[in-house]
Formats: structure tokens, sequence, C-alpha cells
């Protein structure tokens, strides 16, 4: 104790020379300690940043009913709080993704996201019918529906219909494929999907395709 | 009256230290004689700054952050705006005072930081009061954005869309990190509730703390002035002030009122005659209740933020390869002018890493990563700018010439990036963004080249 006392002394003369190591072990110590303690509080703190459990348990599969639409009808759900379109493709619809294909950045999907059992160019269980979630791979709008043919369209003169995004001009054709140097990387995602029956249509979750 | 007034004075001097605060934050702070014009928007700033606080803490007594539907359909925090304009008594003025006061705020800490341009105001000795100025322009951002997303209206929705979306592009942690912002997989409640927390308490709270330490920093360093001289080397007068300081009070009190009721006149003008800003300060998609499903045909950020927007939007894959040459040249010069052998292999180094980056990673990442750099290059500038003089009044017609240059390309960023984007708009843009770049990236060279004129002894001074 008098020695620790006489140190402190030394201490406040100025010398450097006598410092009680095992003090400054012990505040290096407490320190280490203080630290971790001071990062283990901060864990519930950014816990609470992530999605609680009703925001992971949201989601439910939603059921449409798509007897009614017309050829070229297009119908948006929502699902787990994101657009998610219906399209009714016409024979003219389905055929002009023969001509995008070429004009598309990805025309067979292979870097897009959806399920395995949609394949080429019609993105489809049953080519009729595309179904797909409306935002935009870059930064997440909501892409509009674009239907008028070629110069009508006011995007180009071959415009084959499809869909535009207003914010930042990301071109999708029919099928959702992205078209070539946009800024979406890439096609609109399908989400999992299947039909109960003829006229219903099950969103977010596999049928027995999968 | 007067002998109890100084006793009570005397008393809390002695328990806590009141008359040195006044005297040594204003009272006897000694400021040169010749500010001008452009000394005004700091004081204007603290004001902005009262009446956001003020008109926001009354806010928040009648606006609910909840994204949940009512009876009518109507989202909750939509509907308690709406509540607040028509429904309660005042409402409506202490809300346009709130929203006309975000963009009042972004004028003058816009002219005050073109002042700093102007005068050197951020060389030595004041490169702390700059950096906190520079982290309050962050703050400022961020506060601005958090606000906006309250009204729960088409462009809050789909701005912060975007913005959240932007963490994304980040790669590796992106996708995590934007979902954490966010706390949930698209914007929602939870997201309301968590900017509304950020926006009324967790920024502000940050803010004034800054404030405090800029004006501490700049009370200790001593104000620049319009001539970049430094009052403090000067001899002093009888009273121990150098010859060309003046007190604050009464002399800088007095002029800042003056600032405070010309800018009070207008801002009262905007705030009763045009409070929406002709769609600039209030924007007009911003009158429709938020939508998950609909974008707006026209998203664009309110106009403070669109001169970086412009710069987000202006880094396509195109735009990589001038990015790259202007990184080359920029770290080639740094590798030939730097004199230690290890910086120019630092600067080599660095250079390289970036080139190769360029390649692999996406335009949309760069994008970010640009519109971040283009706010941070501000905190740099103490450290690149190389004139001997400090003030633009000794400054060369190179300088002045590159300074107008930057100044154009701000503004034409900013109004390109309130436009939907056009191909021609693009490429303007692009141009735009590099100058922007370039007066930060080659000012140790331009200002070490530019032909100065020797600054005075005294100010100058009618
Ligand atoms: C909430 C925002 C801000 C407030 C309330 C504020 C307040 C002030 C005040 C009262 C002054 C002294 C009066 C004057 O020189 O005009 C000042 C000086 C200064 N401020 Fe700020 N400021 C803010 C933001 C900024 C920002 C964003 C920057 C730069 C990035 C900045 C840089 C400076 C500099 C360099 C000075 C010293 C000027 C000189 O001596 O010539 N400030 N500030
Ligand atoms: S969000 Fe669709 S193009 Fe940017």
């Amino acid at each position: 104790m008098s020695d620790a006392k006489l140190d402190a002394t030394s201490e406040h003369t100025g010398c450097a020379c006598s410092l009680d190591a095992s003090r400054r072990n012990l505040i290096a110590a407490t320190a280490a300690v203080g630290g971790a303690a001071g990062l283990g509080a901060a864990v519930p703190f950014v816990a609470s940043f992530t999605p609680s459990e009703r925001a992971k348990a949201a989601g439910a599969p939603v059921e449409v009913d798509i007897g009614g639409m017309q050829p070229g009808e297009l119908k948006t759900v929502e699902w787990r709080g994101k657009p998610v379109w219906i399209l009714r493709r016409t024979p003219e619809m389905l055929a002009s993704l023969k001509k995008t294909d070429d004009l598309v950045a990805d025309p067979e999907s292979l870097r897009s996201d959806q399920p395995a059992y949609v394949k080429g160019e019609a993105r489809a269980i049953k080519d009729e019918y595309l179904v797909c979630v409306g935002i935009c791979t870059h930064l997440g709008c909501s892409p509009t529906a674009k239907m008028a043919l070629g110069s009508e369209s006011g995007i180009s003169d071959s415009w084959q219909g499809g869909f535009l995004c207003p914010c930042h001009g990301s071109l999708f054709d029919l099928a959702g494929r992205v078209y070539k140097s946009m800024p979406a990387p890439d096609n609109l995602p399908v989400p999992p999907h299947t039909y109960l029956s003829d006229t219903r249509l099950l969103i977010g979750e596999d049928g027995k395709e999968a | 009256m007067q002998k109890q007034a100084q006793q009570l004075l005397d008393w809390v001097d002695a328990r806590f230290p009141l008359t040195f605060l006044w005297e040594s934050q204003w009272g006897k702070y000694v400021a040169p004689k010749n500010f001008n014009f452009w000394y005004i928007f700091g004081s204007l700033a603290m004001l902005v700054l009262v009446i956001q606080i003020v008109t926001g803490i009354f806010l928040v007594m009648h606006y609910k952050p909840d994204a949940s539907l009512n009876a009518a359909g109507v989202p909750v925090a939509f509907a308690s705006v709406e509540y607040i304009m028509r429904d309660v008594p005042g409402g409506w003025i202490i809300r346009y005072l709130h929203s006309t006061g975000a963009s009042a705020f972004f004028v003058v800490v816009y002219l005050h930081m073109f002042r700093g341009l102007m005068y050197g105001s951020y060389r030595k000795p004041r490169e702390l009061v700059w950096l906190f100025g520079v982290a309050i322009f962050l703050c400022l951002m961020a506060e601005a954005f958090f606000g906006y997303l309250l009204p729960w209206g088409q462009m809050s929705f789909w701005g912060a869309q975007v913005i959240v979306n932007l963490f994304g592009a980040i790669p590796l942690i992106g996708e995590p990190l934007s979902i954490m912002i966010r706390g949930d997989y698209v914007v929602s409640d939870a997201t309301l509730n968590r900017f509304f927390s950020f926006h009324v308490i967790a920024i502000p709270l940050v803010l004034i703390g800054l404030v405090a330490a800029h004006l501490t920093a700049l009370h200790e360093v001593g104000s620049n002035n319009p001539d970049g001289v430094e009052i403090k080397k000067q001899p002093k007068d009888a009273n121990g002030i150098p010859l060309d300081g003046i007190y604050s009070h009464p002399y800088y009190t007095i002029k800042d009122i003056f600032g405070a009721v010309v800018f009070l006149f207008v801002f009262a003008a905007v705030v009763f005659f045009m409070p929406e800003g002709g769609g600039y300060f209030l924007e007009f998609n911003n009158f429709i209740p938020a939508d998950p499903l609909k974008t707006p045909p026209h998203i664009a950020p309110v106009w403070y933020f669109t001169p970086y927007y412009s710069i987000l939007r202006a880094t396509t894959s195109d735009f990589m390869l001038w990015l790259g040459i202007f990184v080359l040249v920029v770290g080639g010069l740094s590798v030939f002018s730097l004199r230690h052998q290890l910086a120019k292999l630092a600067a080599a180094g660095v250079t390289a890493v970036l080139l190769v980056a360029f390649y692999f990673l996406d335009a949309k990442f760069w994008g970010v990563v640009l519109m971040g750099v283009s706010v941070l290059l501000f905190a740099l500038l103490p450290w690149l700018d190389r004139s001997p003089v400090k003030s633009i009044r000794y400054k060369g017609g190179l300088y002045k010439g590159i300074l107008a240059v930057f100044v154009v390309c701000f503004v034409v960023l900013g109004y390109l990036g309130i436009l939907p984007p056009t191909p021609v708009g693009t490429i303007v843009s692009q141009i735009c963004s590099i100058l922007y770049l370039g007066f930060f990236a080659f000012m140790p060279w331009y200002t070490a080249m530019d032909k100065t004129q020797p600054e005075p002894e005294r100010v100058t001074w009618q």
C-alpha cells in the first residue's frame, strides 16, 4: 500500500520510470473487460434492427382467381408487400418473345431469379400466363405496362410491348426479361407459384411441379 | 436594482461559468471587422435549426408514424399529416414552416459552404471547424432523408425504396444491410417507425452536438475573413485586441439581427404564398398516399439532393471507362509528383486496385460509391489546397475559372437531377460529374500553379 503511494507520488513528479506495472495491467484488463461488456450490450440493439418475427411470418401465399381474365389483361396482386403481376398473354404477345430474344440481356434467364419449373423465353408454367414480381431489379421501383406497339408506345418504332421502369428507364419485354444495357441487371423475378385448378392460381408456394 | 442583478450574476458565476461562456463564445469574441454579406449564413443556419426543432416538437404532438390503413383506407401517417393541415388550429402554419425550413436549411448551408470555398476558410488552422461542418452536412442530409418518409406519400415511399436499395448494391453485405435499414423485406411500417425515431431524436441530438463543436472550434481559432488574413497575427491595440478585430457584441449582434430580419421576410413570403415551392419544396406526388404497388410516373428527390442523385444516375457501365481514365490520370500525376518512394508506391497501388475493381464490380455499385465520395471529398479540402493565399480575392484567374466551372457543374447536375433521364442529359451529367470530381482531384496541382497576388498586411475595409 505504502509502496503504491510512493509510486503515485513519483508519477506526480513526472517520472515515468517507476510506473506500477501491475496497475497498468489492471487498467488494460479493466478496459478489455469493459469493452467486451460494451460490445455484448450492443447485441440486442443491433439485433432489433433486423426484421421482427412478425415481419418474417408475414407473406402467406395468396390465391388469385384468374378465371375472368381477358386475353391481354394485366392483373396486379399484393404478395409480401410487393406487386405481383399476372399477364394473360395473347398468341401475338407470345410470338413477340422470339423477336426480343436477341434484344434482352439474359434470354434464357440463367442469371435471373425464378423457380426451376419455369423455363425458356416464356418463363411460365402455362405459357399463356406470365406471373412475375413487378419490382425492377435495379433499385426497386415498379415498372409501368407499355402495351402499345411500335412508335405509338413512345419508346421505339420496333417496340413489341412490355414494361418501362419510370425511375431510371429500364425496359422489359412481355416475359419480364430486361433489355440489354439497362440499369437493371436481371430479369423481373418469378415468384414460386402453382395452379390449384384451371382458374385458381396460388402465389408464394411451389406446387408438385417443384 | 442594478446592484441586485450584479449580485445575482456573481452568485451564478461563482457556481457556473455563465459570464465566461458568454464572453468567450460571443460577447468578447473578437472577430475581423471586414465581414461581408457571406458571413451571415452561419447565424442564419442556427436560426433555421431553432425553427426546425421548435416546429418539429409541435408537429410530433399530432403526427402518427403508422403505415396501417385507417377505417377510410388511408395510411394513418398520411392521414395524420392531412389532419394537421386541415383540423389542427395553426397546424398548417407549423407544418409549412417546417417543410419550408428544410429547403431553407440547405439554401443557407450551401451558401455557407460556398463562402468557405471562396475565402479558404477550411485552411489551417480551421481544419476542424471545417470537418465538423462536413459532418453537419452529412447529418443534415440524413435528417432530411429520414424526415421525407414521414408523410408516407408516394414520393416518400418510392424515394426511400430507391435510396435504401442503393445500399443493396454493396457486394456481400449489401442485401442484409438494406434489410437491416428497412427492418423488413420491403419499405413498411417498421421502416417508418425507425425513420421517425432517427428523425426526431437520434440525428437532431448529434446535429446539436456537432454545431456546438463547430462553434467551439471556431471560437478557439478565430474567424477567417474575406481577405483571408489572420488578424491574430497583427499587433494588438491598447485593449489587447488585434488592430482589425472588433467584439462580436454589439457589432455583429446588430448585423446578424438585420440579416435574420431580411431572411425572415423572404422565408415568410414562401411559407404564406408558395409553401409548395412550385413542387420543389413539397413534391406534388407526395399528396397521394403511399401505394406499394404503383410507382409514380416520374420520381425525383427533393432539389437539395439532386446534384448527388445526378452523379448516381450518370454512373452507367459506359461511364466506367471514363472514370477509369480519370483515375489513371490522377493516379499517374500523383505517382509523378509525390516525393517519398513509399507514397509513390501507395498511389500506384491504390490506382491499380481501383482499376481492377472498376472492371469487376457493377456500375450500380460505383454509382453509390461516387455519390458518397462526392460529398466526402469536401472533407479533404484543407489538405488539397496548396495555394499560398486563402481568399479568392488574391487568387489567380486559374483558380477563379475552375471554381466557376465547379459551381456551374453543381447547378447543372442539380437541374438535371430533377428531370427524367434522357440520353443527352446523361452525357451532360457525366461530363459535369467528372468536372466535379476534377475540382477536388486536381486541386493540389492547379492551386500550386495559380498566379496569386500577395495578401495585404491589414484587412481591406471601407
Ligand atoms: C447546422 C449547420 C451549421 C451551422 C448552424 C453553422 C454555424 C456557423 C456559424 C454561426 C459560424 C460563424 C459565422 C460565419 O462564419 O458565418 C460558422 C462558421 C463556419 N462554418 Fe458553419 N455552420 C453550419 C454548417 C457548416 C457546414 C456544412 C460547413 C462546411 C462543410 C461549415 C463550415 C464553416 C466554416 C469553415 C466556418 C468558418 C468561416 C470563417 O471563419 O470564414 N459550416 N458556422
Ligand atoms: S429502379 Fe427501375 S430502372 Fe432504376
